[in-house]
């Protein structure tokens, strides 16, 4: 097995070298620039980009067009960098299912390496926002009560106050946020996935993303006050109270009234 | 008009022809129909073992409400605040409950159930009462004077009328703090003030505004204001960078933006809810509370929902270090409508 | 013992003859001969009924909030002064909040019980005005507000509208983001007030908003002023009822000039007071196992933050409705004065005409009927056609409203889109409410019509019989006298006769106008109806239906209903 790789990597050795130089290149500029990259991308292999463009011709190209330099129908995927492909393959939003309002989260296509392969080589054309290492999306490093404080100027009016998801026009919703991965947080903060706006380092830093990554794994559990009836405030609590408030009530009043047998 | 009878008690007058009565008579009450307990002593003894066995319960709950409050703290985090309030919580329901449920059973199945009847009276006086009162009035009223001394009558109507203004004058004077209402239409942005994040309050870099992103501004400053509260309500902003191609702005406001970034108000125009949802992709901010929205591209023009003014625009520029500041204040009151805001 | 006994021969001879109960009502009734009322009012009768417990679940809610926010308001501290938390929240701690805001959480999390009693008091709240609104609702499909009641109709309004004020004062109080921003709507609100707006906020919010006056004056409002007025007018609605007796469904025995029931002491003591304990009860156990309005995760109040799902409680959600449907282009500038119609309307006018409809629909209805008398037997709904149907439809539109004020809520559960369902109900709120009344109008007269029928022809008995001639025919039988009486017992309302416009010289009388308008309504209300059946008409479809019908005799001629 060993030798077959490295053969293997011999044979292809230029092409890497070519690739590693785009990287570097990309890298710095990445690191020079504002834009938002705040690590290096993982050592992807030339392996891992030539698959990542199989896959990509095979599943992606047919809306973003070969190469991924976008279509009518979707947009360019040049400098979205590692991180919008691991959001939106490793949620399973893309591939698109269907047209809608927008792209829903759904069970994921492609294995964690093929998505890995793609990510590798949408990085490859062009610099973009990375991938988060483990550190930066280290739940128990961050403060959650500065997480709520940066979550509820920037985040609560879409996705609720506690991130139970809500509405916007024509469809479109910010989704509820209990389930999504603290990669995937970290992810669409930075890349701004669909309607989302970016919150780029600058605007969001690092260190406040993992605040609020800290805050949101302190939501959805229990609730110091019993069900949460989905947190969604004052309209579920009026539902509850009449159908299971008055419901009772009432149906001790009908006890009360009916005659004895 | 009609003259309707001011009682409408069942009419039984019979109506002559075919001697058959216009109204059917009311049957009268039906016969008292005995429960189990009335008849069987057994049926009233397990009754009556019922109710004792629902204060029984009451009982219980008090108890293990004591234990529970005794024997569990909070406790520090939710599951332990969920914890002892759902148990505290549940005691008392069966406490409550016991009761009620007991002293409900007792009234059905035990206390006499004879239905009762008890007769009904006009609401109204009879007119002996009614004379009786108004001659008591009359008499009152002669005594008093009041009919033949008219300035006396005009005098105490005058003071009782002008007193409460002891108490409305002061309390309106001081109600409205200062009345200085014209500060509706002036926030604490000024040229050169910087755009700070809100709530970190750093100093925003144009250039680290990246396509697509939305800033939450606030003056820089405004914890140094002497209302920082009331401040902030007026004076936050919302900072947006488009593709320069997708922004479309009126030749007066060219100057209002930089590079494609451009800042509006975040109280809507509408009853001045903070506006914030925004959509990259279609360059639409949403307000959540009334479902406004606001075309970002075009001046912030209405595009839905119930408000009607674009949200005012905050001119900016940047400093000589590269950061974001304001060029002015708003050219026009920003938040909800009201009456003399264009004046 | 004489009546001309000296009292120190009285004081020895009670002395030894009474226990102490006795001995303590001696006391008592020396001092206030409390015996009057005792004897007037321990066998007092009330009728008994499911929905008459409707008004007595309003009373105990808001007992149990008198209870539970007594226990509150020794922990609550009414200040927006600036401090920092330090307690067990962890999301919270180190940030600044108002105090107001810190007491909260403090009672929350760290008084034991103390979370319980504040989620009782937030779900009675709740409870209360659902309660205030189905009495409500039982007291106008049966008619209960007709004379002598109308005055007990609108102060029973009065306490709809406190409870309002009481519930809106009330969840403002924590000074949280979610009630802050409810805050800064009914600013907006105040400020879109022609003329004297911007006056009206700075007196409501003691000068610019939100500065640091309100939290303490709506803690003033909500804890002395408004359960001051509500327990007053509470009182006062408790001693019509006892003044004008309950009224009572109709039913054998039951007439206009009596009441049939049960007496207050045991029965009703026993009943009531076991209900007040389910009330709470059931409040309680609401409290103990749902959340209700977790400030911590919406944070101490901040201008600029808002949360997705911003909603006021149920009972204000109808303004929001309002405040959603209406189009913003209807706000518009008289000269250089500012009209802002697009609130104006939706917050003041729509709110005033369906709350004024509620609560002058009893003297409308009085006026369109001529009827002068008192009633204390109810109308079965259906036998009201018009006001059963206007009440539905009044009913209709509130909820259209609601459902408009959760819009984006009903947007993400059913994957919908928010600007479609705004459409739909701004349509919606002018068609529900003409359908609801028609199809209303429908079903009332069609079961005033199957009662008709009922008591012309009887129950169907499914048993099919054989005439001598041939003919087959189900047998009909016959009402008792109590199901009849039940469907022949109400007066039918017929519309009002007016004296002609011209008088027998034909010279135009004053006032025909006036009574014209007047007989228009009346038509308009009771123009539409199903008169009872008449003991003749009784009689004749009898003789109609004589035929010769195979009785029991012929038995063997008879085909059960199973058969074919």
């Amino acid at each position: 097995m060993k030798a077959l790789a490295a053969r293997r990597h011999d044979r292809r050795a230029p092409v890497v070298l070519l690739l590693l130089a785009l990287l570097l290149v990309g890298g710095l500029y990445a690191a020079l620039q504002p834009a938002p990259a705040s690590a290096a991308p993982q050592a992807a292999s030339a392996n891992d980009v030539t698959n990542g463009e199989k896959l990509f011709a095979a599943n992606c190209a047919t809306c973003h067009g070969m190469g991924a330099t976008g279509t009518n129908a979707a947009p360019s995927l040049v400098g979205v960098g590692a991180a919008a492909v691991d959001f939106q393959v490793g949620t399973g939003r893309m591939p698109l299912a269907m047209s809608g309002p927008q792209a829903q989260r759904k069970p994921v296509v492609f294995t964690p390496e093929q998505i890995s392969q793609l990510a590798a080589y949408v990085a490859s054309l062009g610099p973009g926002p990375a991938i988060p290492t483990a550190e930066q999306v280290d739940a128990s490093k961050g403060d959650p009560a500065n997480g709520m404080a940066i979550f509820r100027t920037n985040c609560a009016m879409c996705h609720n106050a506690v991130g139970a998801g809500g509405a916007l026009s024509q469809g479109k919703f910010a989704p509820n946020l209990w389930s999504t991965s603290n990669t995937h947080l970290y992810e669409a903060m930075l890349t701004g996935p669909q309607s989302m706006p970016v919150f780029n380092d600058a605007n969001i830093t690092p260190q406040e993303k993992r605040d609020i990554i800290a805050f949101i794994r302190q939501q959805g559990g229990t609730q110091p006050g019993g069900l949460s009836l989905g947190s969604l405030g004052p309209v579920t609590e009026g539902l509850w109270a009449w159908v299971v408030g008055i419901g009772l009530l009432i149906g001790a009043a009908v006890w009360i009234g009916a005659k004895s047998s | 008009m009609s003259t309707i009878d001011r009682y409408s008690g069942g009419s039984d007058e019979l109506s002559a022809p075919e001697e058959l009565p216009d109204r059917f008579q009311n049957p009268g009450l039906p016969p008292h129909r005995p429960r189990r307990g009335d008849l069987d002593p057994r049926a009233d003894k397990t009754s009556e073992r019922i109710v004792l066995a629902l204060f029984g319960l009451s009982t219980l709950g008090t108890i293990g409400f004591l234990v529970a409050y005794f024997a569990l703290p909070t406790g520090t985090d939710a599951g332990g605040i969920q914890r002892s309030t759902m148990t505290l919580g549940l005691a008392l329901a069966f406490a409550l409950l016991g009761i009620g449920t007991a002293a409900i059973q007792w009234a059905k199945s035990i206390m006499n159930d004879h239905e009762r009847v008890e007769e009904r009276h006009l609401m109204e006086s009879s007119p002996a009462v009614r004379e009786g009162a108004i001659a008591n009035l009359e008499a009152g009223a002669a005594d008093s004077g009041l009919s033949r001394r008219g300035l006396l009558k005009s005098a105490m109507i005058g003071s009782l009328a002008l007193f409460p203004l002891t108490i409305v004058v002061p309390l309106i004077g001081n109600i409205g703090g200062n009345w200085n209402v014209s500060t509706f239409k002036h926030t604490m942005w000024k040229k050169g003030l910087r755009l700070t994040t809100d709530p970190s309050g750093r100093p925003i870099r144009a250039a680290d505004v990246t396509i697509g992103s939305v800033v939450h501004v606030i003056p820089d400053g405004l914890d140094k204001a002497a209302n920082p509260m009331d401040e902030k309500a007026k004076a936050i902003v919302l900072l947006i960078r488009l593709d320069p191609r997708d922004l479309h702005e009126a030749d007066d406001r060219k100057g209002w933006s930089y590079n494609g970034i451009v800042a509006y108000s975040k109280v809507c125009t509408h009853v001045g809810c903070p506006v914030a949802l925004y959509e990259q992709q279609t360059h639409h901010l949403l307000c959540p509370c009334h479902q406004s929205t606001f075309d970002v591209a075009n001046g912030a023009k209405v595009v839905f929902g119930p408000a009607k003014r674009p949200l005012p625009q905050l001119p900016i520029t940047v400093d000589s270090e590269g950061y974001l500041v304001a060029q002015s204040d708003f050219h026009e009151p920003i938040g909800p409508s009201f009456w003399e805001r264009l004046r | 013992m004489t009546t001309t006994s000296t009292t120190t021969s009285r004081r020895t001879a009670t002395r030894g003859s009474q226990g102490p109960a006795a001995a303590s009502a001696d006391w008592l009734d020396q001092r206030t001969g409390i015996a009057v009322a005792v004897k007037g009012l321990a066998r007092k009768i009330f009728p008994d009924h499911w929905s008459f417990m409707l008004g007595e679940v309003a009373l105990y809610s808001f007992i149990t909030l008198l209870i539970s926010g007594v226990f509150l308001t020794m922990f609550f501290v009414p200040s927006t002064n600036e401090v920092t938390y330090n307690g067990p929240w962890t999301a919270l701690q180190g940030t600044r909040m108002s105090e107001a805001y810190a007491s909260t959480l403090r009672l929350s999390f760290e008084v034991r019980g103390g979370l319980l009693m504040r989620q009782i008091h937030h779900w009675a709240a709740l409870i209360f005005m659902a309660a205030i609104v189905t009495h409500m609702m039982r007291i106008f499909f049966t008619g209960a507000f007709r004379k002598p009641r109308e005055i007990n109709w609108v102060i029973g309004f009065t306490l709809l509208v406190l409870g309002m004020a009481a519930g809106f004062s009330g969840y403002s109080l924590p000074d949280d983001v979610l009630s802050g921003n409810g805050l800064r709507i009914a600013q907006g609100i105040t400020l879109a007030v022609p003329i004297i707006g911007t006056y009206a906020s700075y007196a409501l919010f003691g000068g610019e908003f939100p500065g640091t006056a309100l939290i303490p004056r709506l803690f003033t409002v909500h804890v002395l002023l408004i359960p001051g007025l509500l327990l007053a007018l509470v009182g006062l609605h408790l001693a019509f009822v006892f003044l004008h007796k309950h009224t009572q469904f109709p039913g054998s025995g039951r007439t206009n000039t009596n009441v049939v029931g049960y007496p207050l002491f045991p029965v009703y003591v026993a009943k009531a007071g076991g209900f007040f304990f389910v009330v709470f009860g059931v409040i309680a156990l609401l409290g103990a196992t749902m959340q209700i309005n977790p400030v911590w995760n919406y944070g101490s109040y901040d201008p600029s933050p808002v949360s997705a799902g911003a909603q006021p409680d149920w009972y204000m959600l109808f303004l929001e409705g309002a405040l959603r449907l209406m189009p913003g282009q209807t706000e518009v500038v008289l000269g250089s004065f500012t009209v802002p119609l697009n609130i104006i309307v939706p917050a003041m006018i729509l709110p005033g005409i369906l709350l004024g409809a509620l609560a002058l629909y009893p003297f409308v209805e009085a006026y369109a009927s001529g009827d002068h008398r008192e009633h204390h037997l109810l109308d079965r709904p259906r036998n009201a056609t018009f006001r059963t149907s206007f009440g539905v439809s009044l009913l209709t539109a509130f909820f259209v409203l609601v459902l408009a004020g959760s819009n984006d809520l009903i947007a993400t559960q059913f994957h919908l889109s928010i600007n479609d369902i705004t459409w739909t109900f701004r349509v919606l709120l002018f068609v529900a409410p003409a359908i609801a009344f028609l199809v209303t109008k429908r079903i009332c007269l069609g079961l005033q019509r199957r009662d008709r029928e009922l008591v012309l022809h009887g129950h169907e008995t499914g048993r099919i019989v054989r005439f001598a001639s041939g003919e087959y025919i189900e047998v009909h039988a016959p009402l008792d006298e109590d199901e009849r009486w039940l469907r022949v017992q109400q007066e039918p309302v017929r519309p009002l006769q007016i004296a002609p416009a011209e008088d027998s010289r034909g010279v135009r009388r004053k006032g025909y106008a006036a009574d014209r308008r007047r007989q228009r309504l009346s038509q308009l209300f009771y123009e539409d109806r199903v008169e009872p059946v008449t003991p003749r008409e009784l009689a004749a479809a009898h003789e109609h239906g004589a035929h010769p019908v195979l009785e029991p005799a012929e038995e063997a001629a008879q085909i059960s209903a199973g058969v074919h």
